[in-house]
């Protein structure tokens, strides 16, 4: 069994578009601690492809990636 | 969190830099630059590091507004010619940036003033037009221990080279002493490509910036220069020299002197 995930902070980000919406997880990410769980939640589209790749770039890790009812993306990454 | 929603998104394309970040975005908004000179290589770098939200800007100028100024100096705009340059490239910063202190200063440096005005910054970026006033300024950053960037051009040429006093080649540790006067025309007498002023100060505004961050590799130990008629660049390795005047390890220069004494008495 899968240990479930704790949750630091989500942030809802949808609408938002890039790249505000990474500015925003960049901010969410810089009050976490190293190791805390941050869930964002993407659009579909651009923000789905290039907000991942960006966070993973700096370091941190994306632990889940799933599409929501609405068609938008919960992502979870967990801080470097 | 220091910045609003409107801060966020003028800093956005600095945020999502790996390099700066939020966290760097904040050493930029804690710094604090001095610009002498608000002409061609003054008006550049005050307006690309107003933009990019340099908390604490100062600006050391005592000269007015000319109509020849305008063709490259590129922060006074026609209506402000007559104007103190101080005064007109301050307006400029605050409207690109109203979040940043402007610290307007009205006066011409010399050696009896310029290492208490330049002790309050942690750079300094170099765009006077004379030799004197080039010496002066390294000598002192030298002594106050304060990162510069030198900067000059003529025609169609431009060189540049960033001191970390104490730790990489200075000003003087190449050029010795000032040429004698008129053995080098100034702009005014040989004339200059606009556009490079700009080339020029924005290089220096990016050493400021990277200064600031602490990211990259700083223009030390070696001094770029370029002609924009041929668009060569080209990056001369240099090293401290142990028996520079001023950075040396005796050095012979311990006061500052005004090597254009009587332009700087005029002024008191």
């Amino acid at each position: 069994m899968d240990q479930p995930i704790e949750i630091t902070t989500t942030k809802n980000l949808r609408g938002v578009s890039c790249p505000m919406n990474l500015v925003y997880t960049k901010v969410a990410l810089a009050a976490l601690k190293s190791g805390q769980v941050l869930e964002i939640i993407l659009d579909n589209g651009a923000p789905i492809n290039n907000v991942p790749g960006s966070v993973l770039k700096e370091n941190h890790e994306i632990l889940e990636k799933k599409q929501l009812p609405d068609g938008a993306w919960s992502v979870l990454v967990r801080k470097a | 969190m220091r910045y609003s929603e409107t801060q966020l998104e003028r800093y956005s394309r600095h945020i999502i830099l790996q390099e700066v970040g939020l966290e760097g975005q904040e050493k930029i908004s804690d710094a604090r630059v001095l610009i002498i000179g608000a002409g061609g290589l003054g008006a550049p770098a005050a307006l690309y590091l107003a933009a990019a939200g340099v908390g604490t800007i100062g600006i050391v100028d005592n000269d007015r507004v000319d109509i020849s100024n305008l063709q490259r100096q590129i922060a006074h705009f026609t209506e402000d010619v007559g104007r103190e340059k101080v005064v007109s490239a301050s307006a400029k910063m605050r409207a690109i940036n109203p979040d940043i202190t402007v610290q307007p200063l009205e006066m011409l440096l010399c050696a009896d003033n310029i290492r208490g005005v330049i002790r309050d910054y942690d750079f300094v970026i170099d765009g006077t037009d004379n030799f004197p006033t080039k010496f002066l300024v390294n000598d002192a950053c030298v002594m106050e221990n304060i990162p510069f960037s030198h900067g000059g051009i003529l025609r169609f040429d431009g060189q540049t080279m960033t001191v970390l006093p104490g730790r990489s080649a200075c000003y003087r540790c190449i050029f010795r002493q000032p040429p004698p006067p008129d053995a080098v025309p100034t702009c005014s007498q040989a004339g200059v490509l606009g556009a490079i002023a700009g080339m020029l100060g924005t290089i220096q505004a990016a050493e400021a910036l990277k200064h600031i961050l602490g990211i990259g590799q700083l223009l030390t130990d070696s001094l770029l220069t370029f002609n924009a008629a041929a668009m060569n660049f080209r990056k001369i390795p240099l090293q401290r020299q142990a028996d520079c005047p001023v950075c040396g390890s005796n050095p012979t220069i311990t006061e500052l002197v005004d090597y254009a004494q009587a332009a700087c008495a005029m002024k008191h």
